[in-house]
């Protein structure tokens, strides 16, 4: 219990730091949400400096985001200046948008990853080995935008699947099953280049910590009582070799909001990327601020959720 | 070594001595209130003879490792005094206690985790004195150099690395290291325990020419009795954190007086009078 | 070469017969073997002590009757168990050898078991490696052996973690492990190093008296030759990679034929030739070490530490040779 209080506080108090930080950052940058209208000369200025004061943007920093704590604590994240809605109900909506593309792409890649490093860990130095390794180094070296832009060339030649968005025109109209149907398809090549893009690493991962489990001596004495191979990966190497992929598997949710923002931004796929990079452009203060918030709590829930597992699964590190 | 000649060195004041020593380590469950404290040495009082062998003998998990990094100046004591050269030194500052160092120094057990691996034999044996400053440039190649023929081995070797050298030799090689200061007080934590047989002779001679040469202290940390009862001044028992016995090698191995040194001791006869008994053709 | 009839002390067929056992690490001339010609027999319920210090190959022996050499290791020779020819098996034979038939009790136990699972558990693994089982009958079976090696608070003992228990405690459990399916020789690689003298000698009894009850082969190897009596029937005494005297116990105790074993003898504290040799306060010791350079030489491989040495040390290597029913020595000037 002492020790989820202590993290719990940690929480919190980065959560805060990040928020200050947040707000100093976009106060450094220059200028503000209605300089364009500014620009426009058919804006008269006092009706620019109306609307500012109405918005409160006319108030010092500490003013400003004393105001925006409270109400964060009552629950309600602010307002968007672009979209003229709710911080939070724009957040929510987004997010779970992205949430659709980066969990279907771990989980998938995640399941990918541990036989594929598994076995390749069991076959290692051989040919089969030094294919996957090769395959994995030319995967890391492409860059994530190339990969989308290949992928999207694809299927705009081929017109397989379609070529961008969430969903297609008249999505409400369509039945449930037709429904799924159209979502899945707009998946396709988002979730393939995110798991192309995140699947050498986890492999190499998997690999390299499976070879240094089936080196350990536990693992040579279970094969000198005759126990076999698959039973030595699975039940002697793998629960040992966890320790560092449970870590690696909490990274992967700490990013599960924040690393799809390339492939959300060029397959348009309405997720939170996008809409950060809107309003981080156009100063839409409150969503920034509201994006980067929630994109830190899923890092600390994430890295939390690795520790939780670490202390289930490995009996050393209760007592410690 | 007689005796005698044990008694003689005895009465000249000891060289290390150390009142009520305690140290304690508590472990902390992730979850739940409790904590584990073990006492790893409680209340221990000795003293170390100059220019004598001192044996600490005792199963793993008597303290005597605690025990020894105490000593060797590497922890602190949560209790009790350290006395050396006649000056108390448990309480000293690191600053302080850093002219100290260069006069005790420590080898370990397990000599390939002890060498950097990445060294040579001669770099690793120069280093303290590159540190103390108290060589530089060919200086400390030549020493090193000299040292390495001190404890017997090649100076052609000085620019291998330490997994290139058998067990024997990386020990050979780690007290080359230890003595390059001319310490007073060299504490050798269970630097036999890994070694053959006839490497620990051979060892355990140059050990005892090195003494004779440089005047040398010897605590040596061990679980083998027998190793004890052939070569040791002074003997002390350890057994769960505590002292248990303390005397000359002929007092504890004749007379032992705590139950613990009494099973250790017969169960050390026993074996031997077994052997005695093969050598001399019977079936015990 | 010795034959059969020479190694084999009673009449019955060996249990384990090995015959011109070589075993070499890498190619090419310079590297020298870590087995050579190694020949010896194993009767049924025989305890046999293997005496040799690091580099005298009795790992790689070990190692070569488990099957469990690296591949790139080069294997010759023969090694008969239960009439059966190991050198040639696959490896899913091996895998029904090992654990079942024989078996293997480690030096650190701390290492060779894997720190995550429970105690019990592993040891119940190596009972569902070999037959089928269900949970209960395992953990029976457990309970009953770990009664037998003597450990007390099976119940606790069984749902524990490695890291929660002594290491007395897990050497017992280490020999549990390799005793469960009741094999047939049981080689044990230095298993009571490092330990304090009253364990040591309780790990002995528990061997002995498993040797006893079940009749299965021992074959003890060490470093020590002070744990081998009273308790082993034969010793072996290895060096450099090859037999240099085998024997029974008692006689070659009482008196050892080949310089090495005499020297090994004469560390021994106690033993009634140190206390001869014992001078100025050092102990004796056998000079010199065994380098890689000797290992290459066309003469006997102990000749540049041997007290016994004439001229034909240096150029043969010396044959075996039986001087009396049931040795054998590899030696020009063998003998008192």
């Amino acid at each position: 219990m002492r020790y989820l209080k202590r993290r719990a506080i940690h929480g919190a108090l980065l959560l805060l730091g990040v928020s200050v930080l947040c707000f100093l950052f976009s106060d450094l940058a220059p200028g503000s949400f209605f300089d364009e209208m500014k620009l426009n000369p058919q804006i008269s200025p006092s009706t620019v400096s109306a609307l500012r004061s109405q918005y409160g943007l006319d108030q010092p920093l500490p003013v400003r985001y004393g105001r925006w704590m409270m109400s964060v604590i009552r629950g309600d994240w602010g307002y968007s200046f672009a979209y003229n809605t709710p911080v939070r109900s724009l957040l929510l909506a987004r997010a779970r948008n992205t949430l659709l593309l980066t969990v279907s792409a771990t989980l998938l890649s995640w399941l990918v990853a541990i036989p594929v490093g598994t076995w390749i860990a069991g076959r290692a130095g051989r040919w089969e080995d030094r294919i996957v390794l090769t395959g994995t180094s030319l995967f890391l070296a492409v860059p994530e935008l190339v990969l989308v832009l290949f992928l999207l060339y694809w299927v705009v030649r081929t017109h397989a699947l379609p070529a961008g968005g969430m969903t297609s025109a008249g999505f409400d109209g369509l039945t449930p099953k037709s429904k799924l149907w159209d979502l899945t398809a707009h998946l396709v090549v988002p979730v393939t280049t995110l798991v192309l893009v995140s699947l050498p690493i986890l492999i190499r991962h998997v690999r390299t910590s499976m070879v240094e489990a089936l080196r350990a001596p536990f693992v040579q004495a279970a094969r000198a009582f005759g126990i076999g191979r698959t039973r030595l990966l699975f039940r002697y190497a793998l629960p040992v070799a966890a320790n560092p992929l449970i870590s690696l598997f909490g990274l992967s949710i700490a990013g599960l909001l924040s690393g799809s923002l390339l492939v959300e931004a060029i397959m348009g796929w309405p997720g939170l990327g996008p809409l950060l990079l809107e309003a981080a452009v156009s100063r839409d203060i409150y969503v920034v601020v509201g994006a980067v918030m929630t994109s830190t709590l899923f890092m600390i829930l994430g890295s939390f959720l690795a520790d939780f597992i670490l202390v289930i699964v490995d009996p050393r590190v209760r007592l410690e | 070594m007689g005796i005698e000649a044990a008694a003689k060195r005895a009465v000249k004041a000891p060289l290390m001595t150390t009142r009520g020593l305690s140290k304690q380590y508590v472990q902390r469950s992730a979850f739940s209130r409790n904590k584990f404290v073990i006492d790893a040495v409680a209340e221990a009082d000795l003293e170390i003879a100059p220019e004598c062998l001192t044996t600490l003998v005792g199963e793993s998990g008597s303290g005597k490792s605690t025990l020894a990094t105490c000593l060797a100046l590497l922890e602190r004591p949560d209790r009790g005094e350290i006395w050396f050269e006649q000056k108390e030194i448990s309480r000293l500052s690191d600053r302080d206690l850093r002219p100290l160092r260069p006069r005790i120094q420590m080898v370990f057990q397990d000599s390939a985790g002890a060498l950097n691996p990445r060294f040579s034999a001669a770099q690793i044996i120069a280093e303290p004195l590159e540190v103390q400053g108290r060589e530089t440039g060919q200086g400390l190649r030549t020493r090193a150099c000299e040292l390495m023929e001190e404890v017997g081995l090649s100076p052609d070797w000085a620019d291998r690395r330490p997994l290139e050298f058998s067990g024997g030799q990386r020990q050979r090689l780690a007290i080359a290291r230890a003595i390059a200061l001319k310490p007073a007080l060299l504490i050798l934590d269970e630097s036999l325990s890994g070694l053959d047989l006839s490497t620990q002779a051979q060892i355990v001679n140059l050990l005892l020419d090195l003494r004779d040469k440089h005047a040398l202290t010897y605590l040596l940390i061990s679980h083998d009795l027998s190793l004890a009862e052939q070569v040791a001044d002074f003997v002390v028992v350890m057994h769960q954190g505590k002292i248990v016995e303390r005397g000359t090698r002929h007092d504890v191995f004749l007379r032992p007086r705590h139950p613990h040194t009494q099973q250790l001791v017969s169960a050390c006869h026993v074996v031997e009078a077994a052997f005695r008994t093969a050598q001399a053709g019977g079936q015990p | 070469m010795s034959t059969p009839s020479d190694t084999v002390p009673t009449g019955a067929s060996p249990l384990l017969s090995v015959r011109g056992l070589n075993v070499t690490y890498g190619r090419g001339r310079r590297s020298a073997p870590a087995l050579c010609a190694v020949n010896f027999d194993l009767a049924p319920g025989e305890i046999v002590g293997i005496l040799g210090e690091s580099g005298s190959g009795k790992s790689t022996l070990a190692l070569s009757l488990l099957g469990l050499l690296a591949d790139k290791a080069i294997i010759e020779g023969s090694i008969v168990f239960q009439g059966q020819e190991l050198l040639e098996a696959r490896e899913s034979c091996w895998q029904s050898i090992r654990g079942a038939r024989i078996s293997s009790i480690f030096q650190d136990p701390g290492l060779a078991l894997s720190p995550v699972m429970r105690v019990g558990d592993q040891i119940a693994e190596v009972i569902r490696a070999h037959r089928p089982s269900n949970r209960k009958a395992l953990k029976q079976e457990c309970e009953a052996i770990l009664r037998e090696v003597r450990l007390p608070e099976v119940e606790r003992v069984y749902n524990a973690y490695p890291h929660q228990l002594s290491g007395g405690q897990l050497h017992r459990i280490s020999i549990a492990q390799a005793l469960v399916c009741r094999p047939e020789l049981i080689i044990a690689d230095e298993p009571t190093r490092s330990l304090d003298v009253t364990v040591q000698m309780e790990i002995l009894d528990v061997l002995r008296s498993i040797n006893r009850k079940w009749g299965s082969a021992l074959i003890f190897i060490t470093h020590n030759p002070a744990l081998l009596a009273g308790f082993a029937d034969r010793v072996i005494v290895m060096y450099a990679g090859r037999i240099v005297e085998d024997g029974p116990a008692t006689r070659v105790f009482r008196r050892p034929l080949h310089p090495y074993t005499k020297g090994l003898l004469q560390l021994i504290p106690g033993g009634s030739q140190q206390e001869n040799v014992m001078q100025r306060g050092r102990l004796p010791a056998i000079p010199g070490s065994l380098t890689d350079a000797d290992r290459l030489t066309q003469g006997c491989i102990f000749e540049p530490r041997c007290s016994a040495r004439i001229a034909l040390c240096q150029e043969e290597s010396p044959t075996e040779i039986a001087p009396e029913r049931g040795r054998r020595v590899s030696c020009f000037n063998y003998g008192d």
